[in-house]
């Protein structure tokens, strides 16, 4: 069973009043959405002890939800590092904002995982 | 003369043999579509006959930031950004890795045009962000990363 992925998401634009640079609290801003998979990403092309290879396994696409809506949908490939790591910034957010994190790896497994913005 | 329907069982009776024998790409690690063959581009001039783009420019309108050197190859932070509009979707690429491309990403207008993930890299290269319009054109900014100890084992 896959472990859960971290996900933090932070708005940027306004301090923790909401009112340090004049935006109105509860307005939309951006936030810095970082994200951490966590996942073996074997790329096929390494030998165990006995030298026999070990398959591929890796994160192949990850959907990312903000209000339901997919916002970005990324597609790796086993050049991608181990636990992977990946940050954005997320457009019209707002504290209290439901994030969603859903990866499928090549064999099918897959894992989903949310956060608030805050 | 075979029939066209004899050839084309025949055909699928042969893909059959060769899928049992190995030697065809395994069904469970086939991905949809062109980034199929995306994913298994050796150089940029295949990406972008299997992406259906136009030629690489390169733009100082695409950015990438990456270390000058990497003491571990098996975590290489990149990012790429862009300040051109109407960019659709960021790859970033390795050239000196098994296969070229590492990350393809479909951006929306909820997100700004700037991604940062974490890269293997076999050996020293060259490194490219690409930024691919709605309409086909590919865009592209290129570094040279020295890395001291290979990601490959990672």
């Amino acid at each position: 069973m896959a472990e859960p992925t971290k996900i933090r998401a932070q708005l940027t634009t306004s301090g923790p009043t909401g009112a340090s640079n004049g935006v109105p609290t509860g307005s939309p801003n951006s936030a810095l959405v970082r994200i951490l998979m966590n996942h073996d990403m074997e790329t096929g092309l390494r030998s165990d002890a006995s030298g026999k290879t070990i398959p591929a396994r890796f994160i192949q696409t990850v959907a990312i939800r903000h209000l339901e809506k997919t916002v970005m949908t990324l597609h790796f490939g086993p050049a991608i590092s181990k636990n992977p790591f990946f940050q954005f910034t997320l457009r019209n957010a707002r504290a209290g904002e439901k994030i969603s994190v859903q990866w499928t790896d090549n064999r099918g497994e897959t894992r989903s995982d949310e956060a608030i913005i805050a | 003369m075979p029939s066209r329907r004899e050839a084309l069982s025949s055909s699928a009776r042969l893909a059959t043999l060769l899928s049992l024998a190995g030697l065809m790409p395994s069904l469970a690690l086939s991905r949809e579509g062109a980034y199929g063959a995306a994913f298994e581009a050796h150089s940029l001039a295949e990406l972008t006959r299997a992406l259906g783009v136009q030629a690489p420019i390169e733009s100082r309108e695409m950015l990438l930031q990456a270390p000058d050197m990497a003491e571990n190859g098996s975590a290489v932070q990149l990012t790429a950004s862009t300040t051109a509009g109407g960019i659709k979707r960021l790859l970033l690429l390795v050239e000196k890795n098994p296969n070229l491309l590492a990350a393809l990403i479909e951006l929306s207008d909820a997100v700004e045009p700037s991604v940062t993930t974490r890269v293997k890299m076999q050996q020293s290269s060259r490194v490219f962000a690409v930024g691919l319009t709605l309409d086909g054109r590919c865009l592209f900014a290129q570094k040279e990363v020295k890395v001291t100890l290979g990601g490959c084992a990672a």
